[in-house]
């Protein structure tokens, strides 16, 4: 069994929930419970009750460039799924919570800060045989006003790795061991999504982010382990301005969450654009 | 017919077939499953067996080990109840077009690639199937 959340040393503990809160808030009208899976079935299959959908393909990506959806459509969603500001949105889902941390990190583009993961996901909520339902639940509509984007400080662009490189900044790869040696395509057991190079970006870490969670019940490990992991084993300091990526931003963001509120590091972006973009370009640097 | 569907309409059909999903029987294969039965790029652990039936049809078989696998056994469904009973160079004529037709824009790309690689084995297996005439 997975020590509490508050004995585990993290730096913003509160980012982070139990399944036993989120049973205690089931029927707790301030909280919004959003399930973010890859396979978008799965919800329909079952999902914790009250909890309400959102599709990281349709419901967050820009569904003609390859980008985010605009303020007008974060308020759209938000307003569909009657949240307000006041609303704390709870994110879990499938892959250990890859697609919830996503859903998440582009949560917070539009400022919404007001959001937290539950621990270990829907594997976590599962074993411990709680409650699903196929019920799809309706909530008033509300009028969500957001704030415009604001990139900045969560995501990083190419231009932003480029100047990052120049700099001498700390970068992570997320990806397994192979696809960051350039002798895998794609990750274990998924195709390739067309990267016409291997390898990774120059001076990254290989710190598969699956290192970062408990494999029986996909629960984070705790502030003392991941620090060894992240900060002892692999040299990166908290303080330094930091880059995840990994194939096109979804690991990395359970990566980017992990460093950002369980250990605190300062200034950490995730560069959704990752290998698929990385290993297409024409000109730049790869290593193998 | 899948393109009729809305989005609402056709999630419910989809998890109708995955509902009926049947997992291969003991009888054809036993866990742990052969690796030259699983479909390659398949992040849902998919596998797939074609029996030869008397009547040069074939019967298609299927499993999929990750319990989070909805899509995949979905279009295992419909493809054992679409291409089972047909002769193997039907079956080996199967177009990866349907995922897009079956699925729509309700998958990603990565995920889409892993169910084309489903019929591309249903396909592969056909063709061998076909060409072996014992």
């Amino acid at each position: 069994m997975a020590t509490p959340i508050e004995q585990r040393g993290y730096a913003h503990p509160e980012a982070l929930v139990s399944t036993d809160w989120v049973e205690q808030h089931l029927n707790d009208p301030g909280v919004r419970l959003v399930e973010s899976n890859e396979d978008t079935l799965l919800y329909s299959t079952g999902h914790i009750p009250g909890a309400v959908h959102v599709d990281w393909t349709s419901d967050l990506n820009d569904q003609l460039r390859r980008d985010y959806i605009t303020r007008e459509g974060f308020e759209s969603l938000m307003s569909r799924i009657g949240a307000t500001k006041d609303t704390t949105v709870v994110f879990y889902g499938d892959k250990n919570n890859w697609w919830a941390c996503y859903a998440f990190w582009v949560f917070q583009l539009f400022g919404h800060t007001n959001a937290r993961v539950m621990d270990g996901g829907r594997v976590a909520w599962q074993k411990e045989n709680r409650a699903l339902n196929r019920d799809v639940p309706s909530y008033p509509k509300t009028q969500y006003k957001a704030s415009d984007r604001n990139d900045a400080p969560h995501r990083a662009y190419r231009d932003d790795v480029f100047a990052h490189l120049k700099k001498q900044g700390q970068l992570v790869d997320v990806r397994s061991p192979e696809e960051y040696a350039g002798t895998r395509m794609h990750m274990p057991d998924y195709p390739n999504e067309g990267a016409l190079r291997g390898g990774h970006i120059p001076t990254a870490k290989s710190v598969p982010w699956a290192k970062a969670i408990n494999p029986d019940d996909g629960t984070f490990k705790p502030a003392a382990e991941l620090r060894k992991l992240y900060c002892d084993d692999n040299k990166l300091s908290p303080g330094k301005e930091t880059i995840a990526y990994c194939r096109i931003g979804e690991r990395s963001s359970h990566t980017w969450f992990a460093l950002k509120y369980l250990l605190g590091f300062e200034n950490v972006r995730n560069y959704d654009g990752s290998w698929t973009e990385w290993g297409n370009m024409v000109g730049v640097p790869i290593e193998k | 017919m899948f393109q009729m569907f809305d989005p609402a309409d056709r999630t419910g059909m989809l998890l109708s077939y995955a509902d009926q999903f049947k997992e291969v029987p003991p009888s054809i294969a036993t866990r742990p499953f052969p690796t030259s039965h699983q479909v390659p790029q398949c992040e849902s652990d998919a596998y797939v067996w074609a029996q030869k039936m008397p009547d040069d049809t074939l019967k298609l078989y299927f499993a999929v080990e990750n319990p989070s696998g909805v899509s995949a056994k979905a279009l295992a469904a419909i493809l054992d109840k679409t291409l089972s009973g047909q002769p193997a160079s039907e079956i080996a004529t199967v177009n990866c077009d349907i995922v897009e037709k079956i699925f729509r824009q309700n998958i990603s790309m990565g995920k889409g690639m892993g169910l084309m690689s489903m019929v591309q084995a249903v396909s592969a297996l056909a063709k061998a199937a076909s060409k072996d005439k014992s």
